[in-house]
Parts: C-alpha cells; sequence; structure tokens
C-alpha cells in the first residue's frame, strides 16, 4: 500500500471524470461516487501511516520523468515521509467529514453535482500537492488548487460578491506566486535541479552560495504568504467565505491555506540554512498573526471572525516554523519545526469543525451575522456543544488537542521575548474572540426573534461530522503528549529529534492567558457585566481600526487596483494612437507623398511640356504681324533699325530706351488691332 | 513525389477542383474542401508519428524532396525536408486548417471563393513550414498573403477593408526586408545558392557588419509576423476583422511564421548578429508580455481581447529566443508556439460561436451567462485557464519552459517577465467574469442557445490536447529535442 501511495490522489480524481463526463445528470450517484473516492483515499492513507509508522519514518520516493533538459530534468514523483502521512491523514479526514457533511449542507443546490465534482478536484490537487517530491510538482497542484478554490469560492456565481472573491482570491494568491516561480528558477538556474532532497542536500553541503540560497528561501515564501494568507497578501481569505460553508471548512481553513505552511516545513532546511530568510518567515508569521487576531475581535460575521481566526492561526505556525529556522540556523534546538506541523495538523481538525458548526448554524438561521442570533443552545445541542469543543481546543485549554500544540509554539518562543509576549497576547485574543463568538452566537436571548424560530438542529449528515470532528478535536493532540517517549516529536521532525522536556511553567502560564481571554469574553458578552459597547467607545479609534480591517482593502484599491486600472487605458489610448498612430501617419504620408507627386507631375513635368507648347503659339502670334506682307511696314522697321544703329553707335543706353519705345509703340498697335477686330466683328454681330 | 509534397499541394489541387463545382451547391463545396484539409492533416499526423519514431533522434532532415534545379539561372531550387521544429508545425497547421474549415461550414457568402482562397493558403502555410531554398521560402510567403488578403477583405467585419489593406501591406514591408537580406545572402554566396541548409553552414563566415545587417533585415521581416512590439498594430485590426476561421489561422499559424522563420533563418545563420541583438530582443519580449497584457485588460471587444493576448503570450517566445544558450528555452518556444496555437485558436473559434448567436462580442453586454449555456462557459473557462498558464494544461509547460530556459541567461528581465503571469489572469478573469458569472439577463439573452455538436466537435481536439501536452509533454519534446539541440550548438558558433 506504501509502494503505490502516488494511487491516493487518483480516487477522487476519478469521482471528478465520472462525475463531470457521466453521472453529472444524477445527484445522488454523483454524490456517492465522491464521497466514496475519497473515503477510500481516506483508507489508504490510513494504510499509508501504518506503514510509515512500522518503518519509523523512513522516507520513500518514486519518480517519473516529465520532460528533460539537457540542463534540468522535470519530474513527477511521491515522496513519502511522515510530514506527508500526517498530510495525507489530515487531508482525506476532513474532506471525508466535509462531503459527508455537504449532502444536507448543499441538498437542493441546482448545480449540486457539479458541486461535488469540484469537492473531488479539490481533494485531488491538494492530495497532489501532498505528496509531490519536488518543487515542481507541488507548484503544478498548487496551481490546482488555487483553480478549485476558485470555483468554489464563486461556487455560487449569480452573487456578484462571490464571483468577486473568487477573483480576487485566485489573483492574491497569484502574486504570491510570482515568487514562488522565481523561487524556483533561482533553484533551478543554481542548484540545476527541483527536486527536493537534491536541493537540499546541496544547500546543507554548502553547494550553494548563502546569499542564493535566502534569496530561493524568501521567494519560496512568497508563494506560502499567498496561498497561507500571510500578511500582505491576507486580504483574499475574509472574502473567500462566500464559497460554500463545507468549502470554507475544507480549503480556506483545514488544508489549502495550510499548504503555504506545509511548504515552509518541506523546504525547511533552506530556512535552516539561511537565518536571515527564516527570520523573514518568522516575522512576517508574527504580524500576521497578531493583526488577524485584533482584527477577529470585533468581526460580526461569523464566518469573518473564524477566518481571521484562520489567518492568524497560520501566523502562529509559519512564526514557528521561521523560529525553528532562526534557531537551527544558529545551532541551537527548537521544537518549532514540530509545532508547526503539529499545529499545523490539531488546527485543521478543530478549524474544519468550528466552520461546520458555523454553517450548521447558518444552515438554521440563514444569515452570518452573529448580531441576529443569540440563545441558540436552546435548539442546536450538538452543534452548541461540539463548537464550544472547538473555541475550548483552539483557546487552548488542557487537555484539547490545541492545548498541546499551542504549547509547543509558545515554547518555541523560549529565547526570543519579543515574539513571546505577542504569542502571549495573541492567544489571549484567541481566546476572546472566540468565546465572544461563542457567547454571542449560543447563548443569551434571541436578538432576532424570527430567526430564532426557524432555527432547527441540522440533519444527522451534518451533525455526525461535527462529533466525529469534535472527537479529533479533544484526543488528535494526545499523539503529541510531551511525555510519550514515542510520540509526534519523535516521528515529524526536521534533520534529527529534539525531544523536548514538557514545561510545566510555560503550560501554567499560557494556560492562565487562555482563561483570563475566556473569562473577559464572559463578562462582556455572557454576565455582560462589563459593557463592550462603552469599551468601544472608549477606544474608538483602535476599534474602527480594528473593524475596518486596517483599511487594507482600500488602500490596496486606492493604490495598486485603481492606478492600474488606469494604466491600462493609458496604454490602450497609447497603442491605438501612437503605435498605431505612427502606423496611420506612415500610411498617411504615403498617401501625401503620392498625391504630391501627382501634382508635381501634373503642374510641373507635364507642366513644362504644355509649356513648351504655349510659348510656341505665343511666338508665333506675335511673330506673324512681322510678316504681315504691307511694304511699307518693312521699310519703316529699315529705317527703324538704321536710326537704332545711330543712336546706338552714339549712346547705347540711348538705344534701350527707343528700343522700349519701339516695342510700346508695336504693342499699342497690336492691341489697337485686336480692339480694332473685336469692334468690327461686335459691330457685324450688331448689324448681323 | 513525397508525403511533404502531397501535403502542400493536396490543398492546392482542391482548390482547382472547387473552381469547377457548381457554385450554388455549398454542401458539396463545403465538403469538398473538408475531404481535401482532411487528407493533408492525416498525412501532417503521420508525418509527426513517423518522425517520431523513425527520426527523432538526430537533427538531420527528414523526408528531404530535392534538391531538384528548377531555375538554374538563379539557382533555385525545389528543396523540401522537415526536422524537429517544423514537425510540430506542420501537424499544427494540419489540425487547424481542417478545423477552421469545419468552422467555416456557417459562411453563406460566395461560399465557392472563401474556400478556394482558404485551400490556397493552406498550401501557402504548409509550404512555408517545409521549404529549404529561399526561392520556394519566400514564394510561399508571399503565396500565402493573397488569400488572407481577400479571406480578411471579402468576408470580413465592418473594417474589413482597412484591416485588409494594413495586414497585406504591413506584412509586404517585411518581407522585402527580408528579400534584401535573400539577395544579399545571394550574391556572396560562392557559388551562389538559395539552398537554406548551405547558407547556414556559411553565412557565419559572412564580415561581422553584414551579418548584423542580414539579421535585421530578417528580423523585421519575421518580427511583423510574430508581432514583435511595436510591430503588433496590424493584428488586433486583422484579427478582429476577419471572420473566425481566418482569425484561427492567423492566430494558430501565421503569427508562428515568424518564430519559425527566426529559428529555421535568421538564428542559426547569423550567430554574431544575434548575440549583438540577444538582450533588446528579450526586453521586446518582455514588453510584448506585459505591454500586451495589460493593453488586454483595458478591452472592451472580447475578439480584441483575445488579440492583444496574442501579443503578450508571443513575447514569451521572444524572451526565450533572446536566451539562444539555451536548449530549454528553445523547447520553450517550441512549446509556446503550439501551446498557444492550440489555446488561441480554440477561443477564437468560441469567440466566434458566442457572436454567431448574439451578434456583439461587447464583454459589457453580457453577464451570468453560465446559467444559461454551462457547456459553453465550461469550454470558455477552460479554455482562459489554459491561456493564464494554469498546470494541467500545455500553456503551463510553454511558460514554464520559457522561465526557466531565460532565467540562466537573464535573470531580471525573466523575473519582471513572470509578471505577465498575474496580469494574464487578471484580465482573463476579469472576463470571464463579466460574462458568464453575476446576475444573468434573462429578458436579453434567454434566447441564446448552447454550443452546438459541430461546434464542440471543433474546439474538443484543441481541449483534448491541450491537456495532453500539458500532461504528458515527453513526446512533443522528443520530437524537437535533438533539433534544438543541434540548433542550440549552431547559434553558440
Amino acid at each position: 500500500m506504501l509502494e503505490n501511495a502516488y494511487l491516493i490522489p487518483f480516487y477522487p480524481l476519478l469521482a471528478f471524470v465520472v462525475i463531470i463526463f457521466f453521472t453529472r445528470w444524477k445527484e445522488k450517484l454523483s454524490s456517492y461516487i465522491a464521497i466514496s473516492m475519497v473515503l477510500l483515499a481516506f483508507v489508504h492513507s490510513v494504510f499509508v501511516m501504518a506503514a510509515m509508522l512500522g518503518r519509523h519514518g523512513e522516507p520513500l520516493e518514486k519518480i517519473v520523468t516529465f520532460i528533460s533538459q539537457p540542463s534540468l530534468t522535470l519530474e513527477l514523483g511521491m515522496y513519502i515521509d511522515a510530514l506527508t502521512a500526517v498530510m495525507l491523514l489530515v487531508v482525506t479526514i476532513v474532506a471525508s467529514c466535509v462531503q459527508i457533511y455537504s449532502l444536507g449542507y448543499m441538498h437542493g443546490d441546482p448545480r449540486f453535482s457539479r458541486y461535488f465534482s469540484y469537492l473531488s478536484l479539490f481533494t485531488f490537487s491538494m492530495l497532489g500537492l501532498v505528496i509531490a517530491n519536488n518543487f515542481f510538482m507541488i507548484f503544478i497542484f498548487w496551481e490546482l488548487v488555487g483553480l478549485t478554490s476558485y470555483l468554489l469560492i464563486g461556487f455560487w456565481f449569480e452573487k456578484k460578491s462571490a464571483s468577486d472573491a473568487g477573483k480576487k482570491a485566485f489573483i492574491t494568491t497569484r502574486i504570491g506566486d510570482l515568487g514562488f516561480i522565481v523561487g524556483i528558477l533561482i533553484l533551478a538556474a543554481y542548484a540545476g535541479t527541483l527536486n527536493y532532497q537534491q536541493v537540499f542536500e546541496k544547500v546543507s553541503s554548502g553547494a550553494l552560495a548563502p546569499g542564493i540560497v535566502t534569496l530561493a528561501g524568501i521567494f519560496i515564501f512568497c508563494g506560502a504568504v499567498g496561498k497561507s494568507a500571510q500578511f500582505p497578501l491576507h486580504v483574499w481569505l475574509p472574502d473567500a467565505m462566500e464559497g460554500p460553508t463545507p468549502v470554507s471548512a475544507l480549503i480556506h481553513a483545514a488544508t489549502m491555506v495550510a499548504a503555504g505552511v506545509y511548504l515552509v516545513a518541506r523546504a525547511m532546511t533552506l530556512f535552516v540554512g539561511s537565518a536571515e530568510a527564516a527570520m523573514v518567515v518568522a516575522v512576517i508569521g508574527l504580524i500576521t498573526s497578531l493583526l488577524a487576531a485584533s482584527i477577529a475581535l470585533t468581526q460580526n460575521d461569523i464566518k469573518r471572525v473564524l477566518a481571521y481566526s484562520t489567518v492568524s492561526q497560520l501566523g502562529y505556525m509559519i512564526m514557528a516554523l521561521g523560529l525553528y529556522g532562526v534557531d537551527s540556523a544558529h545551532g541551537h534546538h527548537s521544537p518549532g519545526y514540530v509545532a508547526g506541523t503539529f499545529h499545523l495538523m490539531t488546527h485543521a481538525f478543530f478549524k474544519a469543525l468550528l466552520f461546520l458548526g458555523a454553517g450548521s448554524v447558518i444552515h438554521a438561521v440563514h444569515t452570518n451575522d452573529i448580531q441576529d442570533m443569540g440563545g441558540l443552545s436552546k435548539k442546536m445541542k450538538i452543534t452548541t456543544i461540539t463548537f464550544f469543543i472547538a473555541s475550548l481546543s483552539i483557546s487552548g485549554i488542557f487537555p484539547l488537542s490545541g492545548f498541546w500544540s499551542k504549547d509547543e509554539i509558545v515554547a518555541t518562543t523560549v529565547g526570543h521575548p519579543i515574539f513571546m509576549i505577542f504569542t502571549l497576547a495573541i492567544a489571549f485574543m484567541t481566546a476572546f474572540y472566540m468565546f465572544r463568538l461563542c457567547f454571542l452566537t449560543f447563548t443569551g436571548k434571541p436578538r432576532v426573534q424570527e430567526k430564532f424560530d426557524h432555527a432547527h438542529e441540522s440533519p444527522k449528515t451534518m451533525t455526525y461530522p461535527l462529533m466525529f470532528l469534535a472527537f479529533l478535536a479533544i484526543f488528535a493532540g494526545w499523539v503529541g503528549l510531551p511525555w510519550l517517549p514515542h510520540g509526534f516529536s519523535s516521528f515529524v521532525y526536521h534533520e534529527e529529534v529534539h525531544h523536548a522536556e514538557p514545561n510545566y511553567l510555560l503550560m501554567l502560564v499560557s494556560t492562565i492567558v487562555a482563561l483570563s481571554g475566556i473569562g473577559l469574553s464572559y463578562l462582556m458578552y455572557y454576565k455582560k457585566s462589563i459593557s463592550a459597547d462603552a469599551i468601544a467607545e472608549k477606544i474608538k479609534p483602535l476599534y474602527n481600526l480594528s473593524y475596518h480591517k486596517f483599511y487594507f482593502d482600500e488602500i490596496y484599491n486606492a493604490v495598486i487596483i485603481q492606478p492600474l486600472l488606469g494604466l491600462t487605458n493609458v496604454l490602450w489610448w497609447f497603442d491605438a494612437n501612437v503605435v498605431d498612430g505612427f502606423v496611420n501617419f506612415i500610411g498617411w504620408l504615403t498617401v501625401k507623398w503620392a498625391d504630391l507627386k501627382q501634382w508635381f507631375d501634373q503642374y510641373i513635368v507635364d507642366g513644362a511640356v504644355n509649356g513648351a507648347g504655349y510659348f510656341c503659339m505665343g511666338a508665333s502670334w506675335l511673330f506673324r504681324y512681322l510678316q504681315s506682307g504691307s511694304v511699307q511696314f518693312y521699310a519703316l522697321t529699315i529705317i527703324a533699325a538704321a536710326i537704332g544703329l545711330v543712336i546706338y553707335r552714339v549712346t547705347p543706353l540711348g538705344f534701350y530706351y527707343y528700343l522700349a519705345g519701339l516695342l510700346i509703340m508695336a504693342l499699342s498697335r497690336v492691341l489697337a488691332r485686336i480692339f480694332n477686330n473685336n469692334r468690327v466683328k461686335a459691330n457685324s454681330n450688331v448689324e448681323g | 513525389m513525397g508525403l511533404l509534397s502531397y501535403i502542400i499541394f493536396l490543398p492546392l489541387l482542391g482548390s482547382l477542383v472547387i473552381l469547377f463545382l457548381p457554385k450554388d451547391n455549398f454542401k458539396v463545396i463545403r465538403w469538398t474542401s473538408a475531404f481535401f484539409s482532411f487528407i493533408p492533416m492525416l498525412l501532417s499526423f503521420y508525418l509527426t508519428y513517423d518522425y517520431f519514431f523513425a527520426f527523432a533522434g538526430s537533427s538531420q532532415m527528414a523526408y528531404v524532396e530535392g534538391p531538384f534545379q528548377w531555375i538554374s539561372a538563379i539557382s533555385a531550387q525545389y528543396f523540401l525536408g522537415v526536422d524537429g521544429i517544423s514537425v510540430p508545425m506542420v501537424a499544427l497547421t494540419g489540425l487547424l486548417s481542417f478545423l477552421s474549415i469545419l468552422a467555416s461550414f456557417n459562411i453563406e457568402k460566395r461560399v465557392k471563393e472563401y474556400f478556394v482562397f482558404f485551400l490556397l493558403l493552406e498550401t501557402g502555410m504548409m509550404g512555408v513550414f517545409v521549404s529549404l531554398d529561399f526561392f520556394l521560402f519566400y514564394i510561399f510567403w508571399e503565396v500565402m498573403l493573397v488569400p488572407m488578403y481577400f479571406l480578411i477583405g471579402i468576408w470580413g467585419g465592418p473594417r474589413k477593408e482597412y484591416a485588409a489593406i494594413k495586414f497585406f501591406l504591413y506584412t509586404l514591408f517585411g518581407s522585402i526586408f527580408m528579400l534584401v537580406a535573400i539577395l544579399i545572402l545571394y550574391f556572396t554566396s560562392n557559388p551562389h545558392t538559395l539552398n537554406i541548409l548551405e547558407l547556414i553552414k556559411t553565412a557565419p563566415t559572412l564580415s561581422h557588419s553584414l551579418q548584423l545587417l542580414c539579421f535585421a533585415f530578417f528580423f523585421v521581416g519575421f518580427a511583423i509576423k510574430v508581432p514583435v512590439w511595436p510591430f503588433h498594430t496590424w493584428l488586433p485590426d486583422a484579427h478582429v476583422e476577419a471572420p473566425t476561421a481566418v482569425s484561427v489561422i492567423l492566430a494558430g499559424v501565421l503569427l508562428k511564421m515568424g518564430t519559425y522563420g527566426m529559428l529555421r533563418v535568421s538564428w542559426p545563420m547569423f550567430p554574431q548578429g544575434l548575440k549583438f541583438f540577444a538582450i533588446p530582443i528579450a526586453l521586446l519580449g518582455l514588453i510584448g508580455i506585459i505591454y500586451g497584457a495589460l493593453v488586454s485588460m483595458a478591452q472592451k471587444d472580447l475578439k480584441k481581447l483575445v488579440a492583444y493576448s496574442s501579443v503578450s503570450h508571443m513575447g514569451y517566445c521572444m524572451l526565450a529566443l533572446g536566451a539562444f544558450s539555451s536548449v530549454t528555452a528553445m523547447t520553450g518556444v517550441m512549446f509556446q508556439m503550439v501551446s498557444h496555437g492550440l489555446i488561441t485558436g480554440a477561443l477564437f473559434l468560441l469567440v466566434g460561436v458566442l457572436y454567431d448567436r448574439a451578434h456583439t462580442r461587447e464583454i459589457a453586454a453580457f453577464g451570468g451567462l453560465g446559467v444559461k449555456i454551462p457547456v459553453y462557459t465550461g469550454l470558455m473557462v477552460l479554455f482562459s485557464m489554459a491561456s493564464l498558464g494554469l498546470p494541467g494544461m500545455s500553456g503551463f509547460v510553454s511558460e514554464f519552459m520559457v522561465f526557466v530556459g531565460s532565467f540562466s541567461s537573464f535573470k531580471i528581465i525573466t523575473a519582471l517577465a513572470v509578471l505577465g503571469v498575474v496580469l494574464t489572469a487578471a484580465y482573463m478573469l476579469r472576463m470571464v467574469q463579466r460574462m458568464f458569472l453575476g446576475e444573468f439577463n434573462i429578458a436579453k439573452w434567454g434566447g441564446l442557445t448552447e454550443i452546438n455538436l459541430r461546434e464542440i466537435l471543433t474546439v474538443a481536439p484543441l481541449a483534448i490536447l491541450t491537456i495532453i501536452i500539458g500532461v504528458y509533454p515527453g513526446p512533443l519534446s522528443n520530437i524537437m529535442k535533438a533539433t534544438l539541440e543541434n540548433l542550440v550548438t549552431l547559434m553558440a558558433r
């Protein structure tokens, strides 16, 4: 079963193909095909996990060539180690729960079959991403999960907000992918391979210059920033909540958004090889976590609170992994790698549960606004209990899953005091906003009676997955109990096992922090002994910043999107008028040149020919008067010429005057002649 | 007569046959032309298949015909042959010609002339891809222009005359430079020859300045065809005004003549010119990618959007062509040529399908079509995704190869070119959203009908090939591998 683990992604792919081409018209059948295939993938993953446990995490790699070039061979393959095995299980478990849950949630949707086909396509892509053995292949599936995310966020595409959100998600994550591509290009150019193990070997052996490792690490991390919705590309994830809620649970909480964390964990050797890159990772993780947690405090949309919570928790994981890189680069031990991956797993379960619980609530009251809810615990027992379990888990309350993984993260910050303070602050905020959500939704009096009256517990297809996930939200973390000799940390690790001793002081501190967060929200939203509104009023500017999500969308719109759209129009004008204008100008010039040549031809060249003709005609017209045949005229001419000669002899200048006089006389005679002729003609006309 | 001659001249024969058919019998004319493009398509597939198994390992010309003396006064020869870079182009031309003819079955105006011109065009295109003699090459190059001029000028849209003349003159302008360069080559060779393979051997011995000159002249000729920014403005006009099938051929085949010409002629012939101009060429590629994408984003007409996307996508080819020392980059160029032919061909076909029904291509006029025509929407989304380089489809493989290949030569330029990936996603998804998502205007488009079987059949092969190449590019890469390796050594001289 381990040997052919590459089959795991193909089960859901098969479901996708079958549904799209053959069973699209049969809704029930389509959904059953999808569910049975994902269950099959789950069973296979269980066997893979068993086999990996049997061989103590000894990795297995299989490779086929995709395309081979002299300088670089692109390959497809599978690389199964402990981390992969864990991820396979997490993905297939959550995907199974979500698909079963969707039977109830999506019941009656006109595109029911298509929904299941998309979910299958997503599961295929996500599993492919997990088993990839090289950066090229992970990028392929990285983009494919992006596609399915796009399709599913915009699943109800008639709503403009949904199609907007899908587009935003795709484009924003692609901005991160720019960096990812460049990182891959750097590795391809300098390491000559994209295979994880070969790249890491080159990094560890120092065959790559440190500067290159840093660059590659940071650029590859850009991909994670996009996909895991880290600052400054976090803006797409809250909007992605426009998709159906089970989709949010699967893609935008448990699996796809965790892909960035997985990528950082996978590429950990790069960050261990470069403390600078690792520090960038840690800082971005911390900023994101803090930012998102502070936004989550004031949101009223149940799904958006959870979305910001997801962003915040992902930041946690990223930070832990980054700190691991920093510490390891300096030769210190750190539980960060285990913490990040462990929290990735526990978070997947309790966050999926939270989303599915929220879906159950939305299904019942048809609103996302927690201000319109309240008192739902009376009508929705199972949903309420499971939601509270998940909230306790994410808040880090002993002995639930979240406690153990969060404790590891806090332990990672030992030695980084600034990180530790903020980490604890985030833990406090997390506990606060989660229980604000719980109290506002499930306890107190219904604030909108009509909605409350319609509310009902969801069908079994929805509650069973909730219960199963609640079980995992409690117990899944126990695989990482610090007292276990062969627990999570000795299974999933980077390079070598660091078995950390349990730190009871830290446990105590983080428990106190979590409890005080819960306590505060209990006082504010359950007891109402502290007025939330009064506090909000007191810190109005801060409250507004949080409520308006620090105005990221507005800033991006003003600074990037609008200028870009403006630029496109400017360039389009430039293209039509300047570039094409030049072409048309050349055309116009050619035509004008041709016109000019025609004019020249007509008036100058042809004009010269005709001009010669006219000249001759004019000259002959003049000269014929010399040949009038009148003897007196001839005699006169001779005398005039003789006089002229004499004058010329005496004074040459006078001759010219004389000649001019003669010409004038001749001309006046000619004119008189013409005039007379005309008069005679006119007279004869009158007489005639 | 060998296989290649059949592939070239069967369409010509077809157009002669159609001349003798009654002009009112549309059915006979249509099926005759379908037949005379179907056989060359099969032959071109057979050629690909056979080349793959028999010749792919070597960089030698295969299926050589000639050289036969033709016009001995100017030592013009009849000389045909194919290698790893022409075989995919021949197959692409065969496929797209046949599909375009199928897509032209709804032409009602002057049907007979239309198909006569179309088959003549196919002869010209095939000829360019298999000629190994400059005289022949140039003749086919010009032969293509004439039917194209009439196809746009008679069956085109509202501004067809302008577009047709612009296309014709612009290309002719380029080919004059090419002709001068050919004449220079002819007169400097000793003994005088027009044999391309001979000239590839001898031309690098030309003086440095002469190489630069010839390279530049050929470049202008080819660049206009690609089109390289800033020679691209004939393209949106020609593409938009041309009837659907002609746009497919323009985008799918004619643009590739430019890049093919570079790979076949000027790149291996003038290594010094190439070295001198490599960086400017890569820069022009970068400008094309970004500029084309941005201008695409501003388009209101769907067909114009696709047309400008071609400028952007062919920019990837130019970028990689600048990185002449990398086999990967050259593979990227070839993949991008094939992939762009398939994807953009399909996009134009789909645009035509919608235009036939809605009689408008204005993006803003639509909205929410996904409800009414889901199959059409699915296909359009599929090809939009292919166009924006989604993995699993050919566009991704080609873009990735282009990036990897170019990065070793141009770090910054390539890193900037990667921006094109996001911009492409932006304009494609914006288009998809505005046309197919959102609220459906039932009063306006309630009567819109779903894509029919014939139309699906014209697009389906392109979809299948796009996915096959995207998932399993090995065979295509093997066809061209030996040729490209040899080409890179020639360019390194």
